[in-house]
């Protein structure tokens, strides 16, 4: 193990946590919010909002990401859509993760039992009132253990943005084995900075499920 | 060594514990070929604690074990003590308080799994068996169900039946109907009782003190991990020695 | 630029040949996967801690660390030790080791899932303890373990695009050599798309199959 080495490239490895970092927060925030959507569409009243939701699901569940990145990326300035690889990548993981998000969100919806929604319209509140209520806030707090494990998966699946050149983790370790010939140290290094992101927000989680998950 | 004198179980100066807490202190006991022997008293009192370690599902700390004279849990290593085990315990019957049936395989099959494996039967043997003691529990016409489709009474009658197919010379119950609806105890104590009129030697952990009444030859008494107290049923429960006893029993007549 | 789907069927060779590269990938790598996941499962649960140990520290390290990053650490690393392995080679053997490490936990939680009471039973017949776990633990086992391991398989399937970017000569990769002469990128990634996506159909149709032949003794 070279360790000189090792502590030379360290601070470009650093950065380049950094953006993924970035690029896993942003990209979850747009999941959580396409989850919301695709839950919404999924329980809604009307058969083709339903269809719709299903069908987002099933294709982004279906086909792989890196897929879904290349169409995007490379695909998207033949209908128009124009983005640098950041914005790419975040957009890119944050329709693939909100698929998964969608199923996490609406299990825990249905999970919540019919009779407290039952019980809120008897008291007299309206439809809306009992979700932000009483079916919302029981949701929430179910949500936070899936929503730890997508977070999770999400930071891994980060690397793949490393294929349509964004500078984050991945890219820089595989910039730097082709330039050092030493990919056990460049690994090494890579490995234990994913490993502090995901330890970070398994904590983060947690703190969340202590302080809000049902008993 | 096949004295007709010779106890069929025999525990001396057993020692067992769990971290820091001793839980047998010193048990004696004794069994008769063809006894009938309950065990009863409080939870935690090491009773069940007793009966796994003659079967040495929890190995003693100090202590013998022996069955027909042979010492149970013998100072051998590794696998000889593996193959010496193995050997004992298909010679006792052991019947759990959760009944534990093979939930993958029907009634016939868990019945006839251990003669066909172990005592190497045919298929035909050992079928014959099995229809013979679900005949004698009361359960041949539930041969090809798998046991989720049993009731609890009937999940432990096949558990007996089981057990019995290997042929063992005791049968150890650990709070045999513990676990049962009260309309199910029945059914199962009916059966205990058949195998004691055929003079099976059985040691019976149990809170069932009327059936233990009705069926032991002797009843032991155990409180924190000694035997308190031991003698006949008639004795024990009309008329006990010792204040901790009938303490015990207040509670439960 | 627009779009124009016509210039797919020309280059359709490209993909058929993708798709057959990516189904040969998937079905070795699943293979290495299934039978590398069981070893270190019992390696975990039954070991001595000498060899349990040093297995328990790779899992950690797979489970951690993203698929493509182990991709580059095979591809290169064999080649830095001095063992040359072809990219599809390393593909495979990447793929296979990332999935045995998944596959492993879900074994060892479908074993440590059978209630102990089966094992004392079993025992307690006079079973030896390789005749408990054969004939009672594995059994029960299998029906924990069939669904999760069918679901990571799924994910194999489409984690299997991965390999492309060690170069190997899959469905992604095939769908670029039709782009490097059209230059119509978004067609064939979506006809890509579409292929992994029947893929996955059949994928999930054989695993259903599988799924009920295992309930099927209840």
């Amino acid at each position: 193990m070279d360790f000189d080495l090792m502590l030379r490239v360290t601070p470009f490895f650093v950065a380049a946590a950094w953006v993924t970092v970035q690029i896993s927060a942003l990209s979850l925030a747009l999941g959580l919010a396409m989850g919301a959507i695709g839950a919404a569409l999924r329980l809604a009243r009307s058969r083709l909002l339903r269809v719709l939701g299903t069908a987002y699901v099933s294709i982004f569940r279906g086909t792989p990401c890196l897929i879904q990145l290349f169409v995007l990326y490379f695909g998207g300035p033949q209908v128009g859509i124009n983005l640098d690889p950041f914005a790419a990548g975040v957009i890119g993981l944050g329709l693939n993760i909100g698929a998964y998000m969608t199923e996490s969100i609406r299990g825990a919806l249905v999970a919540v039992e019919r009779g407290q929604t039952e019980a809120a319209r008897s008291l007299g509140l309206s439809r809306f009132q009992a979700l932000r209520e009483v079916v919302l806030p029981q949701a929430a707090r179910l949500m936070i253990r899936p929503l730890g494990v997508n977070s999770v998966a999400l930071i891994k699946g980060s690397a793949l943005v490393s294929t349509i050149s964004v500078v984050e983790l991945t890219y820089t370790a595989q910039r730097y084995i082709g330039s050092t010939y030493k990919p056990f140290e460049m690994f090494a290094i890579a490995a234990v900075l994913y490993m502090i992101i995901v330890y970070g927000a398994a904590r983060a989680v947690a703190w969340l499920d202590a302080r809000y998950a049902i008993e | 060594m096949n004295d007709v004198a010779q106890p069929m179980i025999e525990v001396i100066d057993a020692h067992k514990r769990f971290g820091a807490l001793e839980v047998l202190k010193g048990i004696d006991l004794s069994v008769a070929r063809g006894q009938i022997v309950a065990i009863i008293g409080p939870s935690g009192s090491g009773k069940s604690t007793l009966l796994r370690a003659i079967n040495h599902l929890e190995p003693l700390d100090s202590g013998e074990v022996r069955l027909d004279g042979v010492l149970v849990n013998a100072p051998l290593s590794g696998n000889a003590f593996e193959r010496h085990i193995n050997a004992i315990r298909q010679r006792m019957g052991m019947v759990f308080q959760h009944f534990n049936l093979f939930p993958h395989l029907t009634v016939m099959q868990n019945v006839t799994m251990a003669p066909r494996l172990l005592q190497k039967l045919s298929a035909e043997q050992a079928r014959a068996r099995a229809r013979a003691l679900l005949e004698k529990v009361g359960l041949a016409d539930k041969a090809d169900a798998y046991p989720a489709r049993l009731s609890g009474g009937q999940k432990q009658r096949v558990a007996i039946a089981r057990a019995l197919a290997m042929e063992p010379k005791v049968m150890l119950f650990d709070e045999a109907t513990s676990a049962l609806d009260p309309e199910l105890v029945d059914e199962v104590n009916l059966v205990m009782k058949q195998l004691a009129e055929e003079h099976m030697t059985m040691l019976i952990v149990t809170h069932e003190m009327r059936f233990a009444a009705d069926v032991a030859d002797r009843v032991l008494f155990m409180d924190g991990g000694v035997v308190v107290e031991e003698g006949p049923p008639e004795v024990i429960f009309s008329n006990p020695e010792k204040e901790r006893t009938r303490t015990f029993l207040r509670k439960y007549l | 630029m627009g779009l124009d789907f016509s210039v797919v069927p020309e280059y359709a060779h490209f993909l058929w040949l993708g798709v057959v590269w990516t189904s040969i990938v998937t079905v070795a790598a699943a293979v290495l996967a299934f039978f590398a996941g069981i070893l270190f499962a019992l390696v975990v649960l039954y070991a001595p801690r000498l060899v349990a140990y040093p297995v328990r520290l790779f899992m950690w390290l797979f489970m951690g660390t993203p698929l493509l990053l182990q991709l580059f650490l095979i591809y290169f690393g064999l080649g830095q030790i001095g063992i040359d392995v072809p990219a599809l080679l390393a593909g495979i053997i990447g793929l296979g080791l990332h999935f045995a490490v998944y596959n492993a936990d879900v074994v060892r939680a479908g074993i440590v899932a059978v209630d102990g009471g089966q094992n004392e039973a079993a025992r307690s017949l006079g079973l030896s303890r390789l005749q408990s776990f054969t004939h009672v633990i594995v059994p029960q086992a299998v029906r924990n373990v069939t669904p999760p391991l069918g679901n990571n398989l799924i994910a194999l399937l489409k984690d299997s695009a991965l390999v492309s970017v060690l170069g190997v000569t899959e469905l992604v990769h095939g769908a670029q050599l039709a782009i490097s002469e059209t230059y119509r990128p978004f067609e064939f990634y979506i006809v890509a798309a579409v292929l992994y996506y029947a893929l996955n159909l059949i994928l999930e149709a054989g695993l259903r199959l599988v799924e009920r032949k295992v309930e099927a003794t209840r």
